[in-house]
């Protein structure tokens, strides 16, 4: 059993202290923008923020991430608009297949809070998810109109 | 704002779509085939029909039997319906009909199949047609009404004008009238000098649910009371099931049944994926790994290395002059081995599909290249007939050609046999999908070059050993044996020819098919192919002091298209002028899938072993261009597909098994490591050429000659990671 605060909401949920917070997320919450593609926190693909913090949830047991808040793609846009990250990976028709692009746009969004005027080695230490169609110069130009919006 | 209608709602939209009372109209057509490859129905008809729905609000929903996964097509398919349709762009929307569907209607929408970069090569005279003809009917059906001869009207914009009097009416307005309209027998279609719609950098159709996280992938599928599988087949290829102990994992958390798949295949079901994975990996299982747990990388070098031996059989696939007559009388002679190996398409996405099924319906939603080829897959597996079958395509989340394979969808189709009227989404984990692909072929290659006393290249031989994908995957296309797709890029003449004229020219293959079995991986023959001819070039070029790129125009005067590529890659990258300090340049050209392709690098090298791309600059011409900001997106993306097999791809073979399990032991590149990309999109016109693939090899191509230019050092074999070489 868990008590979850998910972008916004409090949820309880019947799982075991140490399901990754990736599945109870997908699969309990009902969450699917939130995608899987390692399971080893090395493709990024999962990135939530948890207390503002990017992480990447398929490594985060869903215990220790009780009582934070926990923010997902789902939640990034708020008052009905999109975020800027969104608005600007919308400007730049950035994403390809897309599949990466959640947790690409939200570990973005959480490098602007930390550095709201990214350089391009900020991004370079910052951004290490696999894009495997590889929109990376798109990613890059959108980040900056992001930065810059 | 254009949206891309959720595909889960695939067949709602289509019943809705095709009810005739008020709520918008199929435009049927009957339109022959007509684009390079003719694709013929079940029963041997050519024909296609239904590419355009229109509802009352005007809003047109273009059919797109073709895939999504990532490049373009779905919005470059929806452009050239709209260009002739003559419809309001902000109006568009676009859906999947199911092949269900399609087979139902005489195969209406054609080929579902999404490889080869095909997807709008061979599709878009068809459905640019479909677009005409719906246009025609939608201003006869206002002409009628007006009481006025059509010729008097026009279409723009999704507005008919009559011109003498100035009325207008919308094509929502007369769409229902339109539907009963006699289809024009014969369509004109417009000269691409004319587009509007099509040949425009537009933006994507399905952008903003894939910022959002509501775009729905195959994994993402929710059914009500829905199961969740985890599978795992025996690692080693063609090894067996022996037995497992399902006793050991019933009592665990969530999980409902232990599946045998098939002779070779095991599968727990549980309520959620994490459930069922957790048990699985907690399952007994005993396989039979049969003799192919001795087979390493090390026997499988060694055994194409034999074929590289002229002694050995092969087959011939390029041939003119007597090359071994003139190599053997050569004033100088070059010779190098290269090698290429097992690559996995590791798509973000793990593969997945759901499926229901009952005595009487079978019913599969997953991602898919090829949506027919995946209900074949669902009719065999189900022991059910086409009528009582459907495949419902979600987005894919990566292709790159194993999406073109159903073993995933077989697999659904078993275990949910197992568990009648239960939906069951099968899910691969991450280390099954690194385990069991359809590998990017491996191969060597020797190659021969000869000079005259005057240091003109006369003689090339280039025999490729190794494996073939159409033996294992459609034995029917093989010509007495023979692969023909095995010499893409070095074919006398075709859609993947060679750019270079040699007196004397043998191109052989000798045929080795290891255990493995391999697949179409982005690229597909190109990728090798291309690094040995191209990377050989430059060494024969190097051999007589001559300048790589003068050295190829030398041979290219009867290859004007590859030349042009060639080019105009040079002449940006500033070829012949002075690179910046400690800045090498490469350089390579190549034909795939019907274009002309070709790159420039810019590294620097540090350590020796520290590679630094810091610009690629690559030319295409693909004929026509349908959307130049798409084609752009598709040079650099493929850029990082290509370069992450190059530097860190290469699956190896151990005990039979492939060893790599995760992207941490089949990494792929990062944002850090992206070269800026400088394209040329140079349409010459008259001819189709494809997008998603030719391009990919080229960046490797400049960077392996680049490599040389700064170190002097050739590289001749793959991945980099092996010679301790890796991004800076």
């Amino acid at each position: 059993m868990a008590n979850l605060t998910i972008n916004g909401k409090s949820i309880t949920v019947d799982v075991e202290d140490d399901t990754p917070l990736l599945w109870v997320i997908r699969e309990n919450v009902g969450l699917t923008g939130t995608k899987y593609g390692c399971g080893i926190a090395q493709c990024g693909a999962c990135t939530v923020h948890i207390d503002g913090v990017a992480m990447r949830s398929c490594g985060v047991a869903v215990s220790e991430a009780a009582g934070k808040q926990i923010t997902t793609i789902e939640g990034l846009a708020g008052n009905g608009a999109l975020h800027k990250v969104q608005q600007a990976w919308v400007t730049n028709d950035v994403p390809q297949c897309g599949y990466c692009q959640s947790g690409m746009i939200m570990a973005v969004a959480a490098l602007l809070k930390e550095k709201p005027k990214p350089t391009d080695q900020d991004i370079d230490e910052a951004i290490t998810n696999i894009c495997r169609c590889g929109t990376f110069q798109q990613v890059r130009e959108a980040i900056h109109a992001a930065a810059n919006a | 704002m254009n949206k891309h209608v959720s595909p889960k709602l695939n067949r709602r939209a289509f019943v809705i779509g095709t009810a005739a009372a008020g709520a918008g109209l199929t435009l049927g057509l009957d339109i022959p085939f007509g684009g390079p490859t003719v694709v013929r129905a079940a029963d041997g008809s050519p024909e296609i029909n239904a590419w355009v729905v229109i509802r009352p609000d005007d809003t047109v929903v273009i059919r797109i039997a073709r895939s999504e996964m990532g490049q373009g097509t779905l919005t470059g398919l929806a452009q050239l319906v709209a260009e002739e349709l003559e419809c309001d762009w902000s109006k568009v929307t676009t859906e999947f009909p199911t092949p269900g569907q399609s087979v139902a209607r005489k195969r209406a929408w054609g080929d579902f199949s999404t490889g080869g970069s095909r997807g709008i090569r061979t599709s878009n005279e068809y459905v640019r047609k479909g677009g005409a003809a719906a246009r025609i009917m939608l201003v006869q059906a206002a002409a009628n009404e007006w009481k006025v001869p059509a010729s008097e009207c026009i279409a723009a914009n999704s507005v008919i004008t009559h011109t003498p009097s100035g009325k207008t009416t919308t094509y929502g307005k007369v769409a229902e009238a339109a539907a009963k309209v006699e289809p024009p027998a014969n369509v004109k279609l417009k000269d691409p000098k004319d587009w509007k719609i099509a040949g425009k950098g537009l933006k994507r159709l399905d952008t903003v649910d894939k910022t959002t996280g509501k775009m729905i992938y195959g994994i993402d599928v929710k059914l009500p009371g829905m199961l969740n599988a985890a599978i795992k087949a025996c690692p080693v290829f063609g090894g067996k099931l022996k037995s497992y102990d399902e006793a050991k994992v019933m009592g665990m958390k969530g999980v409902k049944k232990v599946v045998k798949v098939d002779d070779s295949t095991v599968a727990v079901v549980a309520d959620t994926w994490w459930h069922a994975k957790t048990a699985l990996e907690t399952l007994p299982v005993v396989w039979d790994e049969g003799d192919n747990a001795k087979v390493s990388s090390e026997s499988i070098a060694k055994w194409l290395a034999e074929g590289l031996d002229n002694a050995q059989p092969a087959f011939v696939g390029n041939q003119n002059g007597d090359a071994k007559a003139a190599i053997a009388g050569a004033a100088k002679k070059v010779e190098a081995v290269y090698n290429y190996p097992y690559q996995n398409h590791a798509t973000m996405e793990p593969l997945n599909a759901t499926a229901v099924w009952t005595a009487d319906k079978c019913e599969v939603w997953c991602g898919t290249q090829n949506g027919e080829a995946a209900f074949a897959a669902t009719l065999e597996a189900s022991g059910l007939s086409a009528d009582k079958c459907d495949v419902h395509k979600q987005m894919l989340g990566g292709g790159f050609g194993r999406r073109g394979q159903t073993d995933y969808v077989r697999q659904a189709v078993l275990i949910a046999k197992q568990m009648p009227g239960t939906p069951v989404k099968l899910l691969w984990s991450r280390e099954e999908d690194m385990q069991h692909g359809m590998y990017h072929p491996i191969t060597q290659c020797k190659l021969t070059g000869a000079f005259d006393a005057d240091n003109n290249l006369t003689a090339l031989h280039v025999r490729l050993s190794g494996q073939s994908i159409l033996f294992t995957l459609r034995p029917a296309a093989l010509e007495n044996g023979k692969d023909p797709v095995a010499f893409q890029g070095l074919n006398a003449s075709g859609e993947a020819a060679i750019g270079y004229s040699v007196p004397n020219l043998l191109v052989e293959h000798s045929m080795r098919n290891p255990h493995v079995p391999p697949g179409f991986w982005r690229g597909v023959n190109v990728n090798h192919n291309a690094i040995y001819l191209e990377c050989f070039m430059d060494e024969l070029a190097q051999s007589v002091g001559q300048d790589p790129l003068a050295f190829r125009r030398k041979l290219m005067s009867k290859h004007p298209k590859h030349l042009a590529v060639l080019n105009a890659v040079a002449e940006k990258i500033g070829w012949g002028t002075p690179a910046p300090q400690g800045v090498y340049r490469g350089i390579a050209q190549h034909m795939g899938y019907g274009s002309y392709v070709a790159g420039a690098a810019e590294i620097s090298v540090t350590d020796g072993n520290k590679i630094k791309v810091h610009r690629i600059v690559a030319a295409t011409d693909p004929g026509y261009v349908v959307n130049p900001a798409q084609i752009e997106r598709q040079i650099a993306g493929s850029f990082v597909y290509g370069l992450s097999g190059l530097f860190y791809g290469g699956c190896t073979v151990k005990n039979g098994a492939i060893e790599q399990t995760n992207f941490d032991t089949y990494n792929s590149m990062r944002i850090a490591e992206m070269p800026k990309v400088e394209s040329i999109v140079m349409p010459s016109g008259g001819f189709w050429g494809g997008v998603g693939e030719p391009t990919i090899c080229v960046a490797g191509l400049a960077v392996l000659n680049a490599y040389f230019a700064a170190t002097g050092k050739r590289i001749r074999s793959v991945p980099l990671r092996d010679q301790n070489i890796s991004f800076a």
